[in-house]
């Protein structure tokens, strides 16, 4: 047994036995870290409270309500058409997608259904709306990693998708377009070949965007491995959308269910992955969007021509009825229960939001990560404010 | 396109698929199923006794693979006693109908619990509702069943006062702590209403000459 004469050997070797036990014996003192409520990862007012083991999170808990506007209640007061209005703001990046599920459902109760083109032009829009969405997703993903040059390549490129949903509707965030029967107006001239260009820019803004990030090192070790999500505990949660779909269960609503819009009228692809950690959600929603430029172009290439407006009456009454409908919005899965009793506005309005679901998995999923883990996931996970609080 | 929707495109008033899901449920469930609505080519409504309604889940999850949670929330059946907050302040209040009247699959009190669950395989929903005993509101929760429960359970519960017995923490989500009273129940009023008149109750201007406005062309609105 060789004697351990040296001071500082042995102050080294009781440091690296102190290290190896650090969590074990040594009782640690906790800290609580406050993220939010206003904080550049939230995408609003988020606020998470996050008990922290030295690097390490013993149990985190999001805290909602900055931004709650009281949908569900003020649907109450409207009428059917003025609703719309309301539930733009819900998802605010994807607008118009907020208004179809809802105009589907109080068609669905007056058992009317608009005309084939209507139908095609809604779902463009409603694509067009995911991809100005899941594109700021994918550029706001760098900046939470720390690389800047992806959010500004999001944004020039995200702008030529708004000018269009402006070019359609007129309005850039709050389209505000879509009516019970139809739309509002039909395309204006020449906005066919310009979407079929900015559906090109878009693509090779994906093609950037899988250069920058999804080759690049500290990206992958970042992402790969980190908040993985089990396909069951996914399902129990209500996860949907691409986080559902990271997770590898092949589910898409715009595939899975017969709704009056265009899906099924033309050939796609559900993009899945079976890893369920923040690479997979976040390699899901950028095949989605590509996949969703080729959705557009395809229906432009079959849009019939027509009416957009079905015969509606004036003052619109919907019958007693109670009707589910969801869609597959940009965040997942948004529906809405509409109960109506034969009057000018609904009775009672149950709107399932995405990110409601989404982010309710946050306590089981924060357990046990690291400090600087907590943005990635949030960031990976995509939720919008507005669709949480309602 | 769709395996799902070709039964109900083909015979419109008959949902085959929903039928034989129906007795499934039926079968699975036993004497805890009180009723059922079948939406044609849209959904399946089940009514649920109180008692029974964690365990209902539970089955429907294990033995119908209902392994997708969607949403859980509650109705109001009472008709609001403020209305839409569109009438004249200075007139003389009109009557208002008190009248309970639930909705599909029935119910016995005012207000009902109601939850979606999806077969992610099948995608084939099914909308489950149970009544909430009127004197003590109080519902078996399903946060052991599907973890997603607990959030929708603490929103219920602070929306429409609705405890769940067996959540571990029925905290306010939205609300402050100390918030009196519960925001979706219909007789709790929409106060920038009361305050104020609703600038828009001229919803549609009548037609130069008195057209008949049921009649008329929609794109006008």
């Amino acid at each position: 047994m060789t004697m351990i004469g040296d001071r500082q050997q042995l102050a080294y070797i009781a440091s690296q036995a102190a290290d190896a036990r650090v969590n074990v014996e040594l009782e640690t003192e906790g800290m609580t870290l406050n993220i939010g409520p206003q904080h550049p990862a939230t995408h609003g007012t988020l606020r998470i409270i996050a008990r922290l083991d030295g690097e390490q999170v013993l149990w985190a808990e999001p805290s909602c309500g900055y931004m709650h506007r009281g949908y569900e209640k003020l649907t109450e007061v409207r009428t059917f058409p003025q609703v719309t209005a309301l539930v733009n703001r819900i998802d605010w990046l994807g607008s118009f997608a907020n208004e179809v599920p809802f105009i589907l459902a109080a068609e669905q109760l007056m058992e009317i259904e608009a005309p084939p083109r209507a139908q095609w032009i809604r779902t463009i829009l409603f694509e067009l709306s995911r991809i100005a969405n899941v594109s700021l997703f994918l550029g706001d993903l760098g900046v939470q990693l720390g690389a800047i040059t992806p959010v500004f390549f999001a944004f020039r490129d995200r702008e030529y998708v708004l000018n269009l949903i402006e070019g359609a509707t007129g309005g850039r965030f709050h389209p505000n377009f879509d009516r019970i029967g139809g739309l509002k107006d039909d395309l204006p001239a020449g906005w066919i070949d310009e979407t079929r260009a900015v559906m090109k820019k878009m693509r090779k803004f994906c093609d950037e965007i899988e250069n920058l990030l999804f080759g690049n090192e500290i990206f992958e070790s970042r992402t790969r491995g980190i908040g993985v999500i089990p396909r069951d505990v996914a399902l129990q949660y209500g996860m949907s959308g691409a986080n559902l779909r990271a997770s590898g269960v092949d589910w898409d609503l715009r595939r899975d269910q017969s709704l009056p819009m265009a899906w099924d009228k033309v050939d796609w692809k559900v993009w899945t992955h079976n890893d369920g950690d923040s690479y997979a959600r976040c390699w899901v929603r950028l095949q989605e969007t590509r996949e969703s430029t080729y959705i557009v172009e395809r229906l432009l290439d079959t849009m019939p021509s027509g009416p957009v407006m079905t015969k509606v009456p004036r003052i619109i009454k919907v019958p007693e009825g109670e009707a589910w409908i969801s869609t597959e919005n940009p965040l997942g899965e948004m529906g809405y229960y509409v109960v109506s009793k034969g009057d000018l506005g609904p009775f009672r309005v149950k709107i399932r939001s995405a990110s409601f679901n989404n982010i309710s998995i946050v306590p089981w999923l924060l357990k046990g990560v690291y400090v600087p883990d907590i943005i990635t996931i949030l960031a990976s996970l995509y939720f919008i404010l507005g669709d949480i609080d309602r | 396109m769709n395996p799902l929707s070709s039964p109900a495109e083909a015979t419109p008033r008959q949902d085959q698929m929903r039928e034989q899901l129906l007795s499934d449920v039926t079968a699975c469930l036993g004497d805890a199923l009180v009723e059922s609505h079948i939406n044609v080519g849209n959904d399946l409504c089940v009514r649920i006794a109180t008692d029974a309604w964690a365990t209902s889940a539970a089955a429907l999850k294990a033995s119908l693979g209902f392994d997708y949670f969607c949403f859980l929330s509650a109705i109001d059946w009472m008709p609001s006693p403020f209305g839409k907050g569109e009438e004249d302040p200075t007139a003389e209040r009109e009557e208002r109908s008190t009248e309970i009247k639930q909705g599909l699959a029935g119910g016995e009190t005012r207000m009902q619990v109601f939850a979606r669950l999806v077969n992610h395989r099948t995608h084939v929903g099914i909308t489950m509702k149970t009544d909430v005993p009127d004197a003590s509101p109080v519902v078996p929760s399903w946060v052991s069943v599907f973890a997603g429960a607990n959030w929708h359970e603490r929103e219920t519960h602070e929306m429409f006062g609705i405890s769940f017995s067996g959540h571990p923490d029925l905290r306010n989500m939205y609300l402050p702590t100390d918030f009196e009273g519960h925001p979706l129940r219909k007789d709790f009023p929409l106060l920038s209403r009361m305050v104020k008149p609703w600038p828009g109750i001229v919803d549609v201007e009548p037609l130069p000459g008195g057209g008949d406005e049921d009649e008329a062309e929609g794109s006008a609105q």
